[in-house]
């Protein structure tokens, strides 16, 4: 309980220090980015859109406490400002029309890679030295250097423009309107393999590698060498003794995971024109619409905030130790 | 260590692969002359034996492209690399030596990066920052120490705990010497790891960063390159070989500090190398 405690104060610290890099990045930059915005809008912009980023960057006379204090304030209410490219939707609507999607491929990807990495690395950790064992980790470190957003190229150059297997772009067939209906989820489901593949691909080799030196360690406990002269079957040993033992870094690994299956969501989106919160982010830096991306910033930090905490709480259901410390 | 890695096909492997690139990114000028982003013949060439590597929808060669590439990618990786280890060297140091309110206050501050999830941060610092290569070279410092000074924390805490520099404390050693000549020459082979590491993060996130737009456009690199690539619609158009070797040298590249750093890993880590033949077989028969 203590640890979960410590933990939730600790992430708060984490958001508050990202609201004020928020606050602070649009006032205390050496560039000008309003100018730069001028620019780009070549002064057709509307009066609310000026004040909008008056407020943005600071250019209200107030002192900066009040502003930083105002700030705070309407980051908890949810006011996250009013998008500039997309005039004038507020920031928190277009990202919340987006967010589900970056969830569905990030859930999708992070859960197959964990799943299928670790499997891997128990097989790979109890033939060790065999076949397996030397091919598939360097074969899946090799395939971890890409970068994400390549191998996403990769992938629709190969699978969508070249063998026409599946969709190129979007998260749905353009004539159809989200629901839950055979039709939309089939559409939605076909266009989800390519994106979410890419970042599995890259992302398994280190669930393989981490379970597998676990393993290791875990092999050479006295429990399971107990285990072995009690002559119980091996796949007993290896998934009921070893395996479930390794599992708890992994558990860890699962909140860090989530900040790298972040990134390489972003990146996928942007290639596969998916439309999550990554598409939109570049969108908005293209269009220099500086509130939607720290809203942007903002909303992802907040998840993988809250993914850590949630996995803390797992964390101490499945190990013991850890309550009674 | 020298020998060792010397001695170790992974290790020599990797440090061949990346002797290769090392060279290409030096004699880039002499081997394809001339301003690389020149447009100098008809667009969406596929490789012939004037075009190596073919060329761009515009109509610059590829090779050239790539050649330079790696002048600029290799250069910011590195200094990102060596920049981004030697903070989170002295960070980690810091904090093992002068322990509890430095300790905390370090750990705290590396923990808050930890979390903040990487590539969002750094395209917002980007965003803000006037584009450039010393900027995409500072934000990648500022996203990308943290993990490494966790490491390196970690270890130089076990080594502070060692007699012998409870020794050199007593005999009224100065702080500096006491962490840069006990205590560094003993964490050698992690902060090695640790340096490979952020190389590598320092390659693959300027090319991320720069695919998305945020780096400096005018400077070629292997991640302009892809950025030039998909906005030129490459893929669309089924123009493979635009795309393929910057991505392919990215992969390699890393792939090479990938094997020196198992390599290292090996042979610093006992238990991580295979098993002997002999207790193997001893095993077989029991």
């Amino acid at each position: 309980m203590r640890l979960i405690l410590r933990n939730l104060g600790f992430y708060l610290l984490a958001f508050w220090v990202s609201i004020t890099l928020n606050f602070l990045l649009p006032r205390f930059m050496p560039g000008d980015p309003v100018s730069r915005m001028f620019a780009r809008t070549q002064g057709g912009m509307q009066p609310e859109q000026l004040a909008q980023l008056e407020k943005l960057f600071g250019l209200d006379d107030r002192p900066l406490w009040e502003q930083y204090v105002t700030y705070v304030k309407s980051v908890f209410t949810g006011d996250l400002g009013i998008s500039i490219t997309r005039f004038p939707t507020p920031v928190s609507e277009v990202i919340g029309s987006q967010l589900g999607w970056t969830l569905l491929l990030g859930a999708t990807a992070l859960v197959v890679a964990a799943v299928v990495g670790n499997l891997l690395g128990i097989v790979a950790a109890w033939r060790r030295g065999g076949v397996f064992d030397s091919v598939f980790p360097p074969l899946l470190v090799f395939v971890g250097s890409f970068p994400y957003f390549w191998l996403a190229m990769g992938a629709l150059y190969l699978f969508g423009v070249t063998l026409g297997w599946f969709p190129l772009r979007h998260a749905y067939d353009a004539g159809l309107t989200p629901g839950f209906n055979a039709e939309f989820l089939a559409s939605a489901a076909t266009h989800l393999v390519l994106p979410a593949l890419t970042v599995v691909a890259v992302t398994v080799g280190s669930w393989m590698l981490g379970m597998r030196n676990t393993m290791i360690a875990t092999a050479a406990e006295d429990y399971i060498t107990m285990a072995q002269a009690k002559g119980l079957s091996p796949s007993r040993i290896m998934f009921r003794y070893a395996a479930r033992n390794a599992l708890l870094p992994s558990v860890t690994n699962f909140g860090i995971g989530l900040g790298f299956v972040v990134g390489g969501a972003l990146l996928t989106e942007v290639v596969f024109a998916y439309p999550g919160i990554g598409f939109q982010l570049l969108a908005a830096v293209q269009g220099l619409d500086y509130p939607l991306m720290q809203g942007i910033f903002l909303t992802i930090t907040a998840t993988v905030l809250l993914a850590n905490f949630l996995v803390d709480i797992l964390y101490v259901r499945l190990d013991p130790r850890v309550r009674v410390r | 260590m020298a020998r060792q890695l010397l001695g170790n096909s992974k290790a020599l492997s990797g440090l061949c692969l990346l002797a290769v690139f090392a060279l290409l990114a030096l004699f880039a000028p002499v081997l394809a002359p001339g301003d690389p982003s020149l447009i100098n013949s008809a667009g969406s060439q596929a490789p012939s034996g004037e075009h190596w590597f073919g060329t761009t929808t515009k109509g610059q060669d590829v090779l050239a492209l790539t050649l330079w590439g790696a002048r600029s990618s290799m250069l910011v990786g590195f200094t990102v690399g060596l920049v981004a280890t030697g903070i989170a060297m002295l960070v980690g140091l810091a904090s093992a030596y002068f322990g509890r309110l430095v300790d905390d206050a370090l750990t705290l501050v590396t923990n808050v990066f930890l979390l903040l999830p990487g590539l969002p941060l750094l395209i917002i610092l980007a965003a803000f920052l006037p584009p450039g290569t010393s900027t995409v070279v500072l934000v990648l410092v500022i996203t990308g120490w943290a993990g490494s000074a966790r490491v390196l924390r970690a270890q130089a805490k076990s080594i502070r705990g060692k007699d012998f520099v409870a020794a050199a404390v007593v005999t009224g050693e100065r702080p500096l010497r006491i962490m840069f000549r006990e205590i560094l020459p003993n964490m050698a082979s992690v902060v090695m790891t640790t340096l490979l590491g952020c190389v590598v993060f320092g390659i693959t996130s300027q090319a991320a960063l720069e695919f998305l737009g945020l780096g400096d456009s005018s400077v070629v690199s292997w991640g302009t390159n892809l950025y030039w690539a998909s906005t030129d619609g490459a893929l669309m158009t089924g123009t493979w070989w635009v795309f393929v070797p910057s991505g392919l040298s990215i992969a390699l590249v890393a792939f090479a500090l990938a094997l020196v750093n198992y390599a290292v890993d090996e042979i610093t880590n006992p238990r991580l190398r295979v098993r002997s033949a002999k207790r193997r077989s001893a095993e077989r028969k029991g």
